[in-house]
Formats: C-alpha cells, structure tokens, sequence
C-alpha cells in the first residue's frame, strides 16, 4: 500500500473557555447540560495533521477514534465531514470515572484492536483537563515512541516522520520511526473546515445506539448504505480487563472539590473622576508601591 | 524508608528553577513526613551538579551522565527514571510541569501503573478516611488543582497506588535554599543498565532554543489584560501604562486565546505564577486559573466596568470604568505626580 494507516484520537469536552454565570450550580456542582459540547481544539489540529500526511499519500487511511458518552458520535461525524475516513466510538458504563491511566488503558486496547497502524495524532491536551497526559500514556501502553507538542509537519517518507515540535522556550526538529504517537500543539495548523460533499454523503451516519431512535427512513438508509455506520466498541468489544478501568482502575480519585468562594475583602472603591483617580495614584506614590 | 524524589531538569547544565523550588517543596513534605529527600539528575557532563542540588536540603542525587542523554529525549530519561523509581519504591515524585515534565512524567506514571496529577497549586500532607471499609490512610499527599475551566478547585489524592506523582509550574512553590553547608551523596548511576539501544530512536535533528525574553516572575509591577480589553490594539494601553511604571506586561489565558497577547506572557495556572509588588489587571474578570497565578500579590488593582468581576473581590482596589478611560488618566497623574 502506498499510504500509511493513521489513527487520531479525539475527545468531546464542554467548552470550558465560555462558561457563564449558570455554569455552576447552586450545590456546587457543575452544571454540564448548559455548556456546549465541542470538538476538543487541539484535537482538530491533529486531525489536521493526520489529513495533511493523507494529501501527501492519498492512499492512506484516516481513522477517528473517540472515547465518551454515546453523543460523542458527533465528534466522528465531524471528523469525517473534514476528511477523515471512518471512526470508532469507545462507550460503555464501566469506563465511567476514568482517570488519565485508565482512559489510555482503554484507548490502547482499542488502538491495538484497530491493529497494523503507522502514526497516532492526538491533540496535546483537552480543555476540561488541561493534563497533557493521556497521549504519552496511550504510547507507553501501546510501547511506541512519542512526540509531543507538535507545530508542523516538515516531512513523511515510508516508515520515517520529521515533525518541529513547540517548546516553551523555542522549537526542536525531531525525526521518528513509525509506528509513533504524536500530540498536537496548538500552534499547528488550524483544521480544515468541512468539505460539502463528504457532508452530504455523510451527514446520515449513525451508531447503533442512536439507530435505535432513528426514524424508519434513516434506518432504511443506513442499512442501504454500511459506511453510514458507525461503529461502537464496549469494554469487551477491545478485551479490557475492567480491573484497569473506571474508578477501580484510576489511582487518582477526587477527594474534595469545592466551588470557588471568594472571600470578601475590603476592597476601596473608586471610580473613573479625575479626582478619584489621583488620589489613587498619590497613594500608591507615598506608600512606595509605585514611583 | 520511602522517600520523597524530584526529577531535576537542567538548562545549560544548571538546575531549572522549577526543579530548585520542587527540591524545596520535597525537602518541607520529606520533613513532615520524617523521610528523605532524592533527586534524579540525567544528562551529560554532570561532574559538579551535586553542590547544586545539596544545599537545597536533597541527602541523596542519583547522577545519569551520558553523552546520549542530553538534550533530553523520552525514552532513555523514561527508562532511568522508571528503573529508579522501581528500585528506591518512593512515596512522592514531582515533576516540573514544563514541556520536559509533561513529556516525561506521564509516560513514567503509565509505565508504574501509577496516579498523577498536572499542574498542582498546592501540595500538602493530610489523612483520608474512607467510611465504605473503615480505613485511614495516613499521610497522603493532597493535590490540588482548579480543575474543569477554574470553576472549581480539586483535590485529589492516590491513597493505594503508588508513588504519588504531581508536575506542578515554575514560579507555583517558592526556591529557599534549605542550608548552604548541607551535604549529601552522588549516586552514579550506571546507565547501561536501564536504557537499551532502542531508546534512541528519536533523532533530534535541530533545536533553536531562546532565552525568553520576557521576565514576568522577576518583575515587581505588573500590568495584565484579560479579554475585556478587547482587542490587540487595545493592549498598547496597558503597554504605555506599563512603560511609564516600569512594569512588564501579561496577560489572561482568554487575552492570550484571543491573540491579543502572546502565549508567553501568559499569567495563570496554564502560564506563569508571579507576585509583584503591584499587580493591576486591566479586563480581567478573574476566573480562578488566572487567580491562582497572581493572588499572592503584594496590591492587587482591577479596573474593570463590572462591579461583580470575581477578581475585584481579592482586589485592594476597585476601579470601576472602562480601561479606555482610566489608564490615560493614571499615566497622566502619575506623571504630574512624579515631577
């Protein structure tokens, strides 16, 4: 085969960068159902990535795979509206309460289920999380190498990839082996927006679980048409030992969150007259905190 | 005993300063804990970087020096500090949560079967009961983190897998040299023995690594903008305002999300942690992130045109208006009252 078989894995996180006042609620707890469910950023620029290797070797093959709820199917449906091949969705109670190893754990058994692959592109971190650490897990646990914190791709040539990598003080150009799991910085090229034809042909496209509420005519046409199915995979489906997954297979556990108090602090308030201001100012001078 | 350990990253062969304050961090935890505290050290030409590390409390330094393990690369530093830990059973790990950090600690946590926690604001010691089988773990290390976009603040604790390991930012615990005379030993460790051949897979084939050159954490003013200063032009403001103080300038993550500031001068629990003497956000409305990042300042200003902005209730001073307004008028009465 002239092309390589690339696996990206993507998440499904709230939009934590707008959350409004209704956000939490009044138990403290957050209130999930107001905030949108998006398509984790760094995701799509691995994805990007993953589409430019295919423009360069179209025979190549993009495959999504996502680990969530069953409306994380979205998240497959728009990687394929932008070009990626077909995907797979990891649902099933029992993952429920995963921390970072034992969600890698899983996505590496369904990495290893999806078999005989070239590169792994992830997005560096998610926005509900903000950890970095699922990607070089999931390497570990498949026993790849990795790279992270990737800004471009230089070059792909058979069995040997060149990435320059973002670093918090410069970049560094790396050259690896495939098979090789690769994070994604946000710094790399933004995703390229839906293409119209492969909306068309796959805006049909369902799971299982959401067939069973389809309406007759979709489930007609996704019967008519296999590529319209998406496949669903569960805790047995990837041969996970449940032992390693959900709380039970999570070291961390979460022994207290609390909402944000903030202690009222006598504060001085001033407003925007020229007179205010000054004062102000002549404080901060004879006090020597400015000056 | 099961001793507190910290991976030491290096620059130009000298210890980071975010694995000088992780020293001092694990020499306060080891000493609560009546443990010792170890320090992991890979690279090259390590001959005297003992004398650097001892003063700040370490007993025990275990030296990889190797030409082929620096710069760094994941899978040989993986595989000594994996085989270390494996040997020395520690309790506590920490990482600096830098782009070496987080490359690294979360491969080596995955390879120990492992819990760890990113980008911790605070680390302390506390028991934990569990009422289900009636047990008390004692002595865990509480992580704490904003967590879920800085709507809430997590603490998190591994009570039966461990070592418990943590990254935490440079600039989140403070460097103190614990005592210039103390002294410790140079483990050498004999790095055949836990990296093979195939660890050198990656071939770095160029690095362009620069000097930052802003100094958020050195300066004892600062001006910071959040997304209420509303465009990148509008940031030449708190610009001109910082220039007259003699302050630097930063910036939120939404500010830096925006593109109104650079990724660099980000302030917050994804950015840099300072405490100025004066810290004045401009447009910030202070989700706890950012909070976590300044809120030790000395003086806190916040010129915002909401009252209710979280940040105006850790603020010392409020100044309700819009920036627009207010920071030509600061410049123009502290130049008048500055003559």
């Amino acid at each position: 085969m002239n092309g390589f078989k690339i696996i990206v894995l993507a998440k499904q996180v709230p939009d934590t960068r707008n959350v409004g006042k209704d956000a939490m609620k009044e138990d403290g707890t957050v209130n999930r159902a107001v905030l949108p469910a998006i398509f984790n950023p760094e995701d799509l620029n691995a994805l990007e990535l993953a589409l430019q290797v295919k423009d360069k070797y179209p025979d190549s093959e993009v495959i999504i795979l996502t680990m969530g709820p069953p409306r994380a199917a979205d998240i497959i449906r728009e990687a394929i509206y932008r070009g990626a091949d077909k995907g797979y969705l990891i649902t099933d109670r029992r993952f429920a309460g995963s921390d970072t190893l034992a969600t890698s754990y899983a996505i590496s058994q369904a990495v290893k289920k999806i078999g005989d692959f070239d590169l792994i592109f992830a997005g560096r971190q998610a926005i509900d999380g903000d950890t970095a650490q699922v990607g070089p897990q999931a390497a570990e646990k498949v026993g790849i190498p990795q790279i992270t914190y990737a800004e471009e791709l230089i070059s792909v040539e058979k069995e040997k990839i060149t990435i320059k990598r973002r670093l918090e003080n410069g970049v560094e150009t790396v050259a690896a082996p495939m098979p090789v799991l690769i994070t994604v910085h946000g710094s790399a090229p933004d995703c390229r927006p839906r293409h119209a034809k492969r909306l068309m042909k796959y805006k049909y496209a369902l799971t299982k679980t959401e067939m069973k509420d389809a309406d007759d005519l979709r489930k007609e046409l996704v019967e008519k048409r296999p590529y319209l199915l998406i496949e669903e995979w569960s805790v047995d489906d990837i041969g996970a030992d449940v032992k390693w997954l959900g709380l039970s297979g999570s070291p961390t556990k979460v022994k207290k969150v609390e909402n944000i108090v903030l202690a009222a602090k006598e504060a001085k308030q001033i407003d925007t007259s020229d007179e205010q201001l000054e004062e102000f100012i002549k404080e901060l001078i004879e006090n020597h905190t400015i000056g | 005993m099961r001793n507190v350990f910290v991976y030491c990253e290096l620059e130009d062969n000298n210890v980071a300063d975010v694995s000088l304050e992780l020293l001092t961090k694990g020499k306060d935890l080891a000493g609560q804990l009546g443990v010792q505290l170890e320090a992991i050290v890979i690279g090259s030409g390590l001959e005297n970087i003992g004398a650097q590390i001892f003063k700040y409390g370490a007993d025990t330094v275990y030296v990889a020096d190797d030409k082929r393990l620096s710069p760094y690369t994941t899978l040989p530093h993986t595989s000594i500090v994996t085989g270390l830990l494996k040997e020395h059973n520690p309790q506590i790990v920490l990482f600096g949560a830098t782009s070496i950090g987080r490359d690294i600690a979360p491969r080596v946590a995955s390879a120990m079967r492992c819990g760890l926690t990113a980008d911790c604001t605070s680390l302390v010691i506390g028991d934990h009961y569990v009422k289900k089988t009636d047990t008390t773990y004692k002595n865990l290390l509480y992580q704490i983190r904003p967590a879920f976009g800085g709507n809430i603040i997590a603490t998190i604790i591994n009570p039966d897998m461990h070592p418990q390991m943590a990254t935490v930012r440079q600039g989140v615990m403070k460097k103190e040299v614990f005592d210039e005379n103390h002294q410790g030993e140079v483990k050498k460790v004999k790095v055949a023995d836990y990296v093979k051949d195939e660890d050198f897979v990656i071939e770095i084939i160029e690095r362009h690594i620069e000097k930052s050159k802003v100094n958020l954490g050195a300066s004892p003013i600062i001006v910071a903008g959040g997304y209420g200063v509303g465009s990148k032009e509008n940031f030449d403001l708190l610009y001109q305002l910082a220039d007259v103080l003699g302050a630097e300038v930063g910036g939120s993550r939404a500010a830096v999300d925006a593109g109104y500031i650079e990724h660099e001068r980000q302030i917050g629990q994804t950015g840099v942690t300072v405490r100025p003497k004066l810290y004045i956000a401009c447009g910030i409305s202070g989700a706890v992130q950012h909070r976590v990042g300044m809120d030790q300042s000395a003086m806190i200003v916040s010129i915002n045109t909401d009252e209710h902005a979280p940040i105006n209730s850790i603020a010392d001073y409020n100044i309700h208006g819009d920036l627009n307004e207010v920071i030509p008028k600061l410049i123009k009465f502290y130049k008048k009252n500055t003559k």
